[in-house]
C-alpha cells in the first residue's frame, strides 16, 4: 500500500452562445438628469457578475465613468427581452446589445454637447472620468451631467439608444448535422497533479494549473473568480458528487449536503491561471463567454491524473473510493 | 396549538416573539421579525447560510428551537453591520472577490466574526476548521480563506497599533 | 493581444453586488415582504413508473391551515407542456400536474397551499393516490431494447429529430474507410452519473395577484421572459397580464431554468386571489430538481502511428429521465460540439436523447458539452498510451486550426487551441520540443 502521484492534462474548446443561435437579448440606455445612465434589460445575475460586466461594457461604450452607469434588470415590466442567462451567452449577447445602445445614446450626448459648446460633434471626444471636449483642446469642455440637463431642459432631447444582437437560428441539417452553431469558441487546458492512496482510495488533488484563453476580458478579478470556482467544481464532479452513486440505480439519492458529497476548503489546492487575450470580433470588445466551461477541463485533468498515478483505465465519473479500489483490484486480478 | 412568549436580545434589542412549539429561531428570525440576512440554504443545518451568534456562541439558527433561545442574546449579520469589528472582514470580503451569488455570505461573515472573537491569529488550518459548516457553491473557497487571513491581519495589525 | 484603449474594460473593478453582499443587504426574491402569503407544497408519486387510477384530495383539504388542493382537474387548458416549444421541440409531454400516469418517482401530482409552511407540509401526505405500479427503466441502452417498458406518450424511448432520425447525427467524411486504412483502432466507453446543481438557494418563487387581472411572480429564474411565456400558455393568461421579478439569484449553474414552481405557483395565486409561494425543500434540490444528465459515450477512433487521429465515430446516449425539458436540445449541443477541439477529417456522430424513468435531467454549467470534453480528453490520453505519442504533442498535432473545416461544416475561426496548450506547458513547466513549442493556430506548421 503506498501514495501514488500521478499528472494529467486535458484541452478544451467551448461555444459562445445557443447552440444554432436565435438567442437574442435587447438592452435600453438612457441617461438621466443625475449624471447617471442606466442600461436596462432583463437578463438574470447568478453571482457570475453580470451587472459589474454589463456597466463596465456600457461606461466603455459610452465614454463615462464606470460609477455613473447603473445596471437596471430583472424586471419584465421595464426591462427588453432577454433569452436567458445560461450557455456562456450573457457577456456577449447582452455584452454586444448594450454596446449598441450605449453608442446610439453616446451620438447623441455628443451632439447635444456640440451645440452647448457650438463646435462639430465629430471633433468631440470623452475623457472617461464625466468630461466631453474638444479633441486637442481639453479646455473646451462639458460635463455628462451638464450636456444631459441641456438635451433634457434646452435642446428637448433624449440621451438613449437601443440594442438587441441576434445571431439568426441556424437549424442542423437532420442527416450531415450541417449548421453554424456558435458566435465563438473559448479555450481552456488544465494540468492537475493528485496522490492517490492505495488502501483508502482517496484521492489528493495537489495542484491545479490552467491556461484560458477568452477573447478580451472584461473584468480579470471575476475571471479568476469563474476559474477558482470552476475548478473546485470540476474536482467535484470528478472525485464525488452523484444523485446517483450506483447508476443506473435509482437507489441512495441523497436528501442532503451529507449525502452529496462536494470537496470541502480543506481539500481544495491552490489554483494557478493564465489568461491569454485573443479578441473575438463578433464579441463586445472582443469579449467571448468563459462563465460554464470552467469545470470542463479540470475534470478529465483529474482522471487523467488519477489513471496516471495508477497505471489504471478508470473511465467514469465520480472517481470514488470505491471506483478507485475496485479498479486497483482488477489491475491486480489481471496481473495474476 | 400552544403559544409561548419568548422574551429575547436581538442585535442588542430586547423583543417578546410569540411563536408555537415547532417555531425554529430562523423562523423567528426571518419571517416575524425581519432579518433577512439569515438565508435559508437547506434547513437541515448542512450549510451554515443561517449562522447566527447566541450569546456569542456560532449556531444554526435552522437546527435551534426558537425556546431554547428564550432569554439569550442573539446577534445576525444586521447586528453586526457596520460595528468596528465587522467592517474589516466586510472590507476583506469585497478586496478578495469572496462571494459571487452573495447567498452563503452572511452566514460566512457571522462564523468568521465568531472565529476571529476567540481567535484573533487564526491559522490557515483553523480557518479552514472554523468554516468548514459553511458552503459555498461558487468562489471554491480560496478566495474566502484568503479574505479570513487578511481580516484577522488587520484587525490584529490594529490592536496591536 | 488585448485591445488597446480601453479604459475600463479589462480591469478588475469591484463586483457589483459585494458591498450588499457582506451586508446581507442583497435582495432575493424570497428577500421581498409580502403580506398574507400562502405556501404550497407538493404531493409526489412515490414510484417510477405507474398508472395512476384515482386521486383522492379529500383528506388533505380538510387538514388545519389548508387553503385549497389542486390537481390536473384545475388546469385551465393544456395539461402538459415542454419549455422549448417556441423553438420547435415537441411534442409537449411533461404534465403539469400527473394525471393518467407517473414516469418517475418524484413526480407532482397534487398542490398543497396552505396558510403556512408547516400547515402544507403536514398536509401534502394525506393526499390519496391509487397507482398501479408499471415495470421502470433506468439504463439507456436497456431503454432503447424493444421489450423496454415504455417511458413516454409517443411510444418510443428516445426523441424524434427531424425527418424521423432517432438520433442527433453529423455525417462528415467517410468513417469506415478511415478505419480500414488507420494504424490503430482505439475504442472505448466513458459514463457520467447525473449531478445535482446544488445552488445554495433553492429554486423558489411568489407569485402575488395584483388586484387588477395582473399577476407579479418573483422568482430566482435565469430566464425571465422564458419562464413568463411558459407560465402565461400554462395558466391560460396573456403573456401581458404577468409581470416577472428577479434578476438576483443565489446561484443557478442551469438549475434554475426548468419552469417547474412558476406555472403552478401562479395558477395557485389565481385561484386563491392571495400571494402563493412555491420553494423547494433542499430535499426537493436533491431528489426532485432536475440535473445534470447521465451521459454514456462511445468512441471509436482511427489513429496513425505518428497520432493524427483520422476518424472519429461517436455514439452517445443522453440520459433525459421521464421528460423532454431542455435535453433534447443538450444532445444536439453534444453533437455539433464533437469531434471536439481536434480537426478530423472523418466523423460520425449519433447522439441518442433517452428517456428513462429517472428524475427528468436538464440543462447544467456546459450543457452536452463537459460529457463531450470528458469523454474526448480521457480518449486522448488512451490514444497517446497505444501509439506512444506524448500527450501534449498528440493534441498539439491534432488541434484545430483557423480555416479548418469542422464535422458540422463550418470553417474554424477564433482558433487558440495551440496557444493556449502552450501556455499551460509553460505554466506546469512541461518543456515542448522548439517545433511544438513553435506551433501556431494560424497554420499547421510543425503539425
Amino acid at each position: 500500500m503506498a501514495k501514488l502521484r500521478g499528472t494529467g492534462m486535458a484541452a478544451v474548446n467551448y461555444p459562445t452562445g445557443m447552440h444554432l443561435g436565435g438567442d437574442p437579448t435587447q438592452a435600453l440606455v438612457h441617461a438621466t438628469t443625475t449624471g447617471n445612465f442606466v442600461v436596462t434589460l432583463s437578463s438574470v445575475d447568478l453571482g457570475q457578475g453580470l451587472k459589474t460586466v454589463l456597466a463596465q461594457i456600457a461606461a466603455e461604450a459610452l465614454g463615462v465613468p464606470f460609477e455613473t452607469v447603473l445596471v437596471d434588470t430583472g424586471d419584465t415590466d421595464t426591462g427588453p427581452h432577454c433569452t436567458g442567462t445560461f450557455a456562456s451567452r450573457t457577456t456577449h449577447r447582452a455584452g454586444n446589445a448594450v454596446v449598441m445602445a450605449a453608442r446610439e445614446a453616446r451620438k447623441v450626448l455628443l451632439e447635444v454637447a456640440a451645440e452647448e459648446l457650438e463646435v462639430n460633434a465629430d471633433d468631440l471626444v470623452t475623457d472617461g472620468e464625466g468630461s466631453i471636449h474638444l479633441a486637442g483642446a481639453p479646455e473646451m469642455k462639458i460635463s455628462v451631467t451638464d450636456a444631459a440637463l441641456a438635451a433634457h431642459f434646452v435642446q428637448g432631447k433624449t440621451v438613449s439608444g437601443r440594442g438587441v444582437y441576434l445571431k439568426p437560428m441556424s437549424p442542423m441539417d437532420p442527416e450531415t448535422g450541417e449548421c453554424d452553431p456558435d458566435s465563438t469558441h473559448a479555450h481552456a487546458c488544465t494540468v492537475v497533479e493528485v496522490e492517490v492512496d492505495t488502501e483508502t482510495g482517496a484521492v489528493a488533488v495537489l495542484s491545479i494549473k490552467s491556461a484560458y484563453e477568452i477573447g478580451q476580458q472584461v473584468n480579470p478579478a471575476l475571471v479568476r473568480g469563474q476559474i477558482v470556482g470552476g475548478a473546485w467544481m470540476g474536482m467535484g464532479h470528478a472525485l464525488s458528487e452523484t444523485t446517483a452513486p450506483y447508476y443506473p440505480a435509482i437507489d441512495h439519492a441523497p436528501r442532503d449536503f451529507l449525502g452529496y458529497v462536494m470537496p470541502g476548503a480543506a481539500e481544495m489546492p491552490e489554483v494557478e491561471c493564465v489568461v491569454l487575450e485573443h479578441p473575438t470580433e463578433t464579441g463586445p470588445f472582443g469579449a467571448k463567454g468563459i462563465g460554464e466551461m470552467v469545470a470542463n477541463s479540470p475534470i478529465p485533468a483529474v482522471v487523467n491524473a488519477i489513471n496516471n498515478a495508477l497505471g489504471v483505465r478508470i473511465t467514469e465519473i465520480p472517481v470514488t473510493p470505491e471506483v478507485i479500489l475496485r479498479a486497483l483490484d482488477e489491475k491486480a486480478a489481471s496481473a495474476a | 396549538m400552544t403559544t409561548k412568549v419568548l422574551r429575547l436580545n436581538v442585535n442588542g434589542e430586547d423583543t417578546l416573539v410569540p411563536v408555537g412549539p415547532m417555531a425554529t429561531l430562523q423562523e423567528v428570525l426571518r419571517d416575524k421579525l425581519e432579518l433577512t440576512s439569515v438565508k435559508v440554504g437547506c434547513a437541515q443545518g448542512g450549510c451554515g447560510s443561517c449562522s447566527v451568534l447566541i450569546d456569542g456562541e456560532l449556531r444554526l439558527a435552522c437546527l435551534t428551537p426558537a425556546e431554547a433561545a428564550d432569554g439569550c442574546t442573539v446577534t445576525t449579520l444586521e447586528g453586526l453591520n457596520e460595528s468596528n469589528s465587522i467592517v474589516p472582514i466586510q472590507q476583506s470580503f469585497i478586496e478578495n472577490y469572496a462571494a459571487q451569488c452573495g447567498f452563503c455570505t452572511p452566514g460566512m461573515l457571522v462564523a468568521t466574526k465568531a472565529l476571529l472573537e476567540r481567535n484573533p491569529k487564526p491559522s490557515r488550518d483553523e480557518i479552514i476548521e472554523a468554516l468548514s459548516g459553511n458552503l459555498c457553491r461558487c468562489t471554491g473557497y480560496l478566495p474566502i480563506i484568503k479574505a479570513v487571513e487578511d481580516a484577522a491581519a488587520a484587525l490584529s495589525g490594529k490592536q496591536s497599533a | 493581444m488585448a485591445l488597446k484603449d480601453l479604459k475600463i474594460v479589462g480591469k478588475s473593478v469591484r463586483l457589483r453586488d459585494l458591498d450588499t453582499h457582506v451586508r446581507g443587504q442583497t435582495t432575493y426574491y424570497e428577500d421581498v415582504r409580502i403580506p398574507r402569503m400562502l405556501h404550497l407544497k407538493m404531493y409526489r408519486s412515490p414510484h417510477p413508473h405507474a398508472k395512476i387510477l384515482k386521486i383522492d384530495t379529500t383528506e388533505a383539504a380538510k387538514q388545519p391551515g389548508v387553503v385549497c388542493v389542486l390537481t390536473h382537474e384545475d388546469m385551465p387548458g393544456k395539461k402538459t407542456f415542454t419549455p422549448l416549444a417556441a423553438i420547435g421541440v415537441a411534442p409537449e409531454d411533461e404534465p403539469i400536474l400527473a394525471f393518467d400516469k407517473v414516469r418517475w418517482k418524484g413526480e407532482p401530482i397534487a398542490a398543497v397551499v396552505a396558510e403556512s409552511e408547516a400547515a402544507a407540509k403536514a398536509a401534502a401526505p394525506k393526499v390519496k393516490v391509487t397507482f398501479e405500479e408499471l415495470p421502470a427503466v433506468f439504463d439507456v441502452e436497456e431503454a432503447l431494447k424493444a421489450e423496454a417498458p415504455i417511458v413516454t406518450p409517443w411510444g418510443k424511448n428516445y426523441y424524434q429529430y427531424p425527418d424521423d432520425h432517432a438520433a442527433s447525427q453529423i455525417r462528415y467524411g467517410d468513417v469506415e474507410r478511415a478505419f480500414a486504412e488507420a494504424d490503430h483502432i482505439v475504442e472505448d466507453k466513458y459514463q457520467t452519473k447525473p449531478i445535482e446543481h446544488a445552488p445554495l438557494e433553492t429554486t423558489g418563487c411568489v407569485a402575488k395577484p395584483e388586484g387588477n387581472g395582473r399577476y407579479t411572480v418573483y422568482t430566482n429564474i435565469q430566464a425571465l421572459y422564458f419562464a413568463l411565456d411558459n407560465t402565461a400558455a400554462i395558466v391560460g393568461l396573456s403573456p401581458a397580464k404577468l409581470r416577472f421579478v428577479g434578476g438576483t439569484v443565489g446561484g443557478g449553474f442551469g438549475g434554475k431554468v426548468d419552469i417547474q414552481v412558476e406555472p403552478i405557483a401562479t395558477l395557485a395565486a389565481i385561484k386563491t386571489k392571495r400571494p402563493v409561494k412555491y420553494k423547494y425543500s433542499r430535499e426537493d434540490e436533491m431528489r426532485v430538481s432536475s440535473t445534470r444528465a447521465a451521459w454514456r459515450i462511445y468512441v471509436k477512433d482511427g489513429v496513425m502511428n505518428d497520432g493524427r487521429i483520422v476518424a472519429r465515430k461517436i455514439t452517445t446516449y443522453q440520459d433525459a429521465g421521464a421528460y423532454i425539458r431542455l435535453s433534447s436540445y443538450g444532445t444536439m449541443k453534444h453533437a455539433g460540439h464533437m469531434p471536439g477541439p481536434y480537426t478530423i477529417p472523418n466523423v460520425s456522430v449519433d447522439a441518442y436523447c433517452v428517456f428513462t424513468n429517472r428524475p427528468p435531467s436538464s440543462a447544467m454549467r456546459g450543457f452536452g458539452v463537459m460529457s463531450g470534453s470528458y469523454a474526448i480528453e480521457l480518449q486522448m490520453d488512451k490514444i497517446a498510451a497505444v501509439t506512444g505519442v506524448d500527450p501534449w504533442q498528440l493534441r498539439l498535432i491534432n488541434a484545430y486550426r483557423n480555416g479548418d473545416m469542422k464535422a458540422h461544416r463550418k470553417a474554424a475561426d477564433d482558433a487558440a487551441l495551440v496557444e493556449t496548450i502552450q501556455a499551460a506547458a509553460q505554466l506546469a513547466g512541461q518543456a515542448l520540443p522548439a517545433d511544438f513549442a513553435a506551433m501556431s493556430s494560424d497554420d499547421r506548421k510543425g503539425g
